[in-house]
C-alpha cells in the first residue's frame, strides 16, 4: 500500500440494488491509486457492499426516488466509509447475533455481521432527516490478525 | 451469476459462478432449486468453485435453500469452496451447517 496515499471521493445514487455495482467501482478504482492489495480490496468491497444493500433495502426501501450518500476517505492506511440513507433509522441493537446457534438458519440477518467482521470499527447514528448513517473504518496498520483480510 | 447444472446418478449438481449477491444471484439459486426439486432431484451438490463473492442474502438465500431440501427429505452439500468463501462460512459459523467437500467423488457418495 502507498503510505502517502490520501483519496476522498463522494457518491450519490438512487436506491436500486444494481448500483451497488456502482459503490463497488468506485472503490475498487480508489483501493487501486491507493495502492491496496486484492486481498484487503476484497473485504473492504464486501462490508461497502452490505452497507449500500441494507441502504437500498431497510433505509429507502428499494424507492429509487430516495438517495444513498456514499463518502469515501483514504487517508495513510485507513479506510473511511460513510453511508447514508434516507430511512426512518434503526436500532442495530435490534439485530440478534447471527451466530448464535438458534439463529444460524435465518435466512437474513448477517449484513451488519458481515460489516462488523471485516472492518475494525462501524458506528450507526442518524442524518439531520432521521435516515441512517453508517461510518465503517478499517485501519490496515492495526494489528488485528483474528479477522479476515487483515494481513497483519 | 453464472450457473451450470449436471445430474450425476441421483444427485444434482449445481455449478455456480461469479458473485451470489443480492437482486440476482440470491434470487437465481433459489430458481435452480426448486427447478431440482421439481425435477424430484432432492440430493443436491452446490460446486462454488468458481464464485467469488457472496454477501450477507446471498449466504441467507443457501440457508434458506438448506431448509427447503432438507424439509424436502433432502441434502444441500457444498463443493470446491475457494479460501475466501471459505472464511465467510467459518466467521458467520455455517461451516457447522453445511458438508463441504473438496473432492467431486467424495462428495457424490456422500449422499
Amino acid at each position: 500500500m502507498n503510505a502517502n496515499a490520501k483519496l476522498r471521493a463522494d457518491l450519490v445514487l438512487a436506491s436500486r440494488f444494481e448500483n451497488i455495482e456502482v459503490a463497488e467501482r468506485a472503490l475498487v478504482d480508489l483501493c487501486h491509486r491507493a495502492g491496496f492489495a486484492d486481498d484487503e480490496e476484497y473485504w473492504l468491497v464486501t462490508a461497502l457492499r452490505e452497507a449500500v444493500a441494507n441502504a437500498v433495502r431497510h433505509g429507502n426501501q428499494q424507492d429509487p426516488e430516495r438517495l444513498v450518500r456514499i463518502a469515501y476517505t483514504i487517508a495513510n492506511s485507513t479506510v473511511t466509509i460513510r453511508v447514508e440513507d434516507e430511512g426512518k433509522g434503526f436500532d442495530p441493537d435490534d439485530i440478534p447475533d447471527p451466530t448464535d446457534p438458534e439463529n444460524l438458519l435465518l435466512p437474513s440477518g448477517r449484513g451488519i455481521f458481515y460489516m462488523r467482521q471485516f472492518m475494525n470499527r462501524v458506528d450507526f447514528g442518524s442524518t439531520a432527516t432521521g435516515g441512517t448513517s453508517v461510518v465503517m473504518v478499517k485501519d490496515f496498520a492495526s494489528n488485528d490478525k483474528d479477522r479476515p483480510g487483515v494481513s497483519g | 451469476m453464472k450457473s451450470n447444472i449436471r445430474d450425476v446418478g441421483d444427485t444434482r449438481i449445481i455449478e455456480l459462478g461469479g458473485k451470489i449477491t443480492i437482486g440476482t444471484g440470491d434470487v437465481k439459486i433459489r430458481e435452480l432449486i426448486s427447478e431440482a426439486l421439481d425435477d424430484d432431484k432432492k440430493d443436491i451438490l452446490f460446486d462454488l468453485g468458481d464464485v467469488t463473492a457472496i454477501d450477507s442474502s446471498g449466504i441467507g438465500e443457501m440457508v434458506a435453500c438448506y431448509t427447503t431440501v432438507t424439509k424436502r427429505g433432502g441434502q444441500l452439500k457444498l463443493m470446491h469452496l475457494s479460501p475466501k468463501i471459505n472464511d465467510i462460512l467459518q466467521v458467520t459459523q455455517l461451516i457447522t451447517v453445511f458438508e463441504v467437500y473438496d473432492d467431486e467423488r467424495e462428495a457424490l457418495g456422500s449422499f
